[in-house]
Order: C-alpha cells, then structure tokens, then sequence
C-alpha cells in the first residue's frame, strides 16, 4: 500500500517551484467579466421583465471541473412537449466569463422531450443559469456553481 | 516561504483526504497487480481512473470523445492509396508491423527485426510509407499521423497492454529505466518522483496519475486537441524546467518502452480523454 | 476545409414513439477572439455559432452557439421517432460557410 510519508520527496523548493511554473500557465492580462448583473440584465432583456418561476429544470453539470476547456452543460425540462404545451427555447448563461451567453437552444413538439447536453468553456468558478422559455410565454429559471480548478480560455 | 509551506501543506492534506477513503476518485478504478515481478509498484492503474467522471464519461462514449474524430480521419487514411507503389496502408501494414494488426496497438514499442532496433508506432507506420508504399512519412504530431496511430491502436482497444522488453529490447529498456529515475531540469526532478512516489496525490488541482501510456494518442483539454505520448513527455519535461527532447528520439522511443511495460496488464484505452 | 468534418450518431431504426438520442460532434477550433497565436498576434473569432437539425425537410432543433462553448463542439438532444427519414445536419461558420450530414432512420 502506498504510504503518504512519500510526500516528504517533494520538498517545499520544489513545490513553490512548482507553483511558479503554474501561475506562469495561466491567463496573461485580466480580461473583464461578465457578472450576475450581467446576466440579470440578459434575462430581463430575454424576458421582458416578465417574472421568472422555477422548478421543471433539471441541471447536469459537474460540480467540480477539472479543466475549463470543456465543461458538461446538460438540462431537462418536464414538459409534455405537444403543439399546445412546449418548451420554445431555452438559454444558456454564466456570470464569470468575458461575456454572459454560451448558448441557447430552439426546441419544438417534433423532439417528444425538451433535453440537450453540450460542453463550454469556463473562464473560473462562476455560476451557471439555465433560463427556459415555453410557447405560451412563461418562463423558468435554474442556477447551479461550477467550480472550476483550471480554467478554460472563456467566452 | 509561507508560500510554500502552504502549498507543501496543502498537499499533504489532500494526499491524507486522498487516501483515507477513495484512492482512486469514487472507488471504481480497475486496480491490478503488475505482471512482471521486478515492477517498483504494488498495483497498476489507468490514468483514466484519476479523472472525475466529468472526463471519464467522454472517454466512455465514442460519441462524446472528440479523439474520434482525429480516429475517424486516421481511418480514413488507412485506406487511402498513397505513395507510387499504389497501395493503401491496409494492404501493407501487417507485414511491415511483424505481427497482427489487431496486436499492434498492444506491443508497440517493439524490437523490430527490419529495422533491428526498437521502434514506436509512429515509426513504423513512417517506415512502411517510405518503403512499401512509397509516400511520404507523416510528421510525428500532424493530424495525419495522430490519426493513424489512434486508428491503429484501437484496434486492439480492450486488448492488455503486453510489451516485451527482455532478448534484444533489454537495452532499451534499461535506457527507459535510467531516464524514468534521472533527476532532471531545474526543479530536479524524475518522473519517479510525480508518478511512482506521489501518484494519487494532488499537484495543484490534478490529482497524479502513474503516467501509463495505454490511451495515447489521447485527446486532452489543455491542448484542445489530440497528441502523442512524446507530446506528453515533452510536456512533463517542460513543467519540470528541463529540455524536452525531440518527437520520436531514440530516448523518447525508450522512454516509452519503459513507461509501456510499467503499464503492460493494463487494457489498452485509444483513444482516452485527459483534462 | 476537408478538416472540418462532423461525426454523428442516430440509431439506424427504432420503434414509433421512442425517444432517441441523437449526438453530433465536429472538429473545430471555435476560436473566440480573444487568444494570441506564437507571435502575440489576436487570432480572429471563427466559430460555428449554429447548429440545426432537421427531419425530412422540417427544422426540428436549433443550436446557436456562443464563443464560450469549447472547441470540437457537442451536441446531444433527443427525438421522437414516428416515421422512416432522413435527418440533415447542418453547422454554420462565422463567414457563412457549412458543414452538413445527413443519417436515415428507420421506424418500425
Ligand atoms: C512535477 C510532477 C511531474 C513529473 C516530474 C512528471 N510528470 Fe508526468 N504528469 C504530471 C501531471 C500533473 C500529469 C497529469 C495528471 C496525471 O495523469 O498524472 C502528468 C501526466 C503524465 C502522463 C499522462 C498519463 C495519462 O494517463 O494521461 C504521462 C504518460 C506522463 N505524465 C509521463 C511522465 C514521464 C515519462 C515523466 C518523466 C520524463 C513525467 N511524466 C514527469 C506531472 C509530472
């Protein structure tokens, strides 16, 4: 069985070595970024400033990433999915990138079920909001943080 | 100097947390014992067992893994009739590889009778271009040569990873053991110390792997893109502040015997998902 | 552009009301605008911003994507089988240039 004594061969010269060479690996330049009031102001523009309920909206996303280069972004949403009750688009935001959108998608009653799953970048930690739009004009809302240890080159 | 002590002490709490329940993340790893007496290690594992399932389940599904397209075009070049002989790679490869295609991607690197030294994957696919085709060879890290080699190894996706490394690769091998445990670059280190004394524990936000090579060519995040066991090599030199060698140095090729046979036992997984 | 090249996956048949998955994967760099090649120089952004899968002829999902979704973009979302027919797959680059597929699906 391995034994954690081992640790001691990395001596602390080499880990702050280490740690060097890392921050070297990440972002030259601090680009700005998005923020939830950001994406706040997507959604009011997206809604209209119409209320915004929740529930319905299943998130799949890793709570943990370990590299922002291509973080799982999945959703279901209940509906029935006929011509009269659907869900008509569904939108994809996060609020610690350089800007707020990653995607959006158009559904419609030909599917049979409202679900997509794709992969985006993530600059850092942030909040991920799923914001669904059904034909008859309502909407629903979900939120979930994905902390990310690595992060991707952003949107 | 607080700096690192914070940072030595922060790898030491991983490494407690690490192993006090899930050595491996979420327990499941596919554990097995070496198959050759004189491994350093008690047991072998896949790289793959060290990523969270986020990774793992891209490498799970042949569509979700962007490797395959990188596959699917080297498939596409297996095929295509190259080179003024005019014949595909298909219809030569086996007799340029000395053994069964579907073996290949088990037992590269190998003593190659032709060439009378040990050679990797790369290079003998290069070899029978330039000898029983008549085409080009393909740059080592080009998307042609990624490709092919993907598409190859998956031929014996699923198969165990199986290098010989005694008779006439004895003395590769020893090289590939020499440069495994030379300390090297600035920081002074051999890939011993990352891969055999610490694998398990966390560098930063990764948790280390033993460094086997049974899913090269593999996709990984950092590089957006596909890329060679040697691109890796390169890759832990560099971290480390040493100079990496050339694509396809005899050293490399060593290496990579070496690195091989510590995972021999191992199913080969071509082409993997790394972050 | 014989790089760019998708890769998808539709069952071959299934049976009237089942819900498949369908996933479509492409090779491409999805450059956002924002990185440097090796000389510092701003690589321009050059990504596909949409995807859109239709069923005979009919427009049944859309994807429009952003600069924040990674490189080599997935894509996976389900339908309902009803009848035989062909799905055509199309991506669309910034510049207005397209990559399609098509797969034929066979409802019993
Ligand atoms: C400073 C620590 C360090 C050293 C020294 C080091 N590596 Fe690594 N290596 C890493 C890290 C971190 C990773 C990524 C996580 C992992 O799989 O271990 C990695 C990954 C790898 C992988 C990929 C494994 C997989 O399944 O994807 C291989 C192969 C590898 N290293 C080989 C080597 C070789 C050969 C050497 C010596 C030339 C070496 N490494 C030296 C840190 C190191």
């Amino acid at each position: 069985m391995k034994q954690t004594t081992k640790l001691s061969t990395i001596s602390r010269r080499h880990a702050l070595a280490m740690l060097g060479a890392a921050g070297a690996a990440v972002l030259t330049g601090v680009p700005a970024y998005a923020d939830g009031a950001a994406v706040a102001a997507k959604i009011k523009g997206l809604t209209g400033g119409k209320s915004v309920g929740e529930g319905a909206i299943t998130l799949d996303l890793p709570e943990i990433a370990e590299n922002g280069n291509a973080v799982k972004v999945a959703f279901s949403i209940d509906s029935p999915m006929t011509a009269d009750n659907y869900v008509k688009a569904v939108h994809v935001m996060a609020d610690g990138n350089p800007t707020p959108d990653v995607a959006s998608f158009n559904f419609t009653p030909a599917m049979g079920a409202c679900s997509a799953s794709t992969r985006m970048r993530l600059a850092k930690t942030q909040n991920i909001v799923v914001l669904a739009e059904m034909n008859d004009g309502s909407f629903k809302q979900a939120q979930a943080t994905v902390k990310v240890t690595i992060g991707g080159c952003g949107g | 100097m607080r700096l690192a002590v914070m940072i030595t002490m922060a790898l030491s709490l991983a490494a407690g947390a690490a192993f006090a329940k899930t050595p491996y993340h979420d327990g499941t790893a596919e554990v097995i014992k070496p198959t050759d007496k004189n491994h350093p290690l008690g047991e072998v594992v896949s790289g793959y067992d060290f990523r969270k399932a986020m990774i793992r389940d891209v490498q799970d599904d042949d569509f979700a893994n962007p490797a395959m397209l990188v596959a699917d075009h080297g498939e596409e070049l297996w095929d295509a009739v190259d080179g003024s002989a005019g014949k595909s790679l298909s219809q030569v490869f086996e007799g340029c590889a000395e053994v069964p295609l579907n073996v290949v991607g088990s037992v590269y690197p190998r003593y190659h009778n032709a060439a009378g030294k040990v050679i990797s994957l790369e290079q003998v696919i290069n070899m029978c271009r330039e000898t029983a085709m008549g085409a080009k060879p393909y740059k080592w890290e080009s998307r042609d040569m990624l490709g092919i080699t993907a598409y190859i190894r998956m031929q014996s996706r699923g198969s165990r990873v199986n290098v010989a490394v005694d008779g006439p690769a004895a003395a590769a091998f020893e090289r590939g053991k020499e440069l495994y445990y030379t300390r090297v670059g600035q920081l002074d280190m051999s890939c011993a110390h990352c891969h055999e004394d610490n694998y398990g524990n966390y560098i930063r936000a990764d948790m280390l792997s033993q460094g086997n090579i049974n899913g090269f060519p593999l996709y990984r995040l950092k590089w957006n893109g596909v890329g060679s066991t040697h691109r890796r090599f390169r890759g832990c030199m560099k971290n480390i502040r040493a100079t990496p060698l050339p694509y396809g140095h005899e050293d490399y090729v060593a290496l990579e015997l070496y690195t091989a046979w510590r995972g021999n036992g191992l199913k080969v997984e071509t082409p993997a998902y790394r972050n | 552009m014989a790089k760019i090249k998708p890769r998808v996956k539709v069952p071959k048949s299934a049976a009237a009301g089942d819900i498949v998955e369908i996933k479509a994967l492409i090779s491409h760099p999805m450059h956002t605008g924002r990185a440097k090649d090796k000389k510092g120089n701003k690589i321009p952004r050059k990504i596909i911003n949409k995807f859109v899968a239709s069923f005979e002829g009919q427009d049944v999902f859309t994807a429009n994507f952003e600069p924040a979704v990674s490189a080599n973009p997935y894509i996976a979302f389900p339908f309902k089988a009803s009848k035989s027919g062909a799905f055509t797959f199309t991506w669309v680059e910034d510049g207005g240039a397209e990559y399609t597929a098509s797969k034929k699906m066979t409802v019993a």
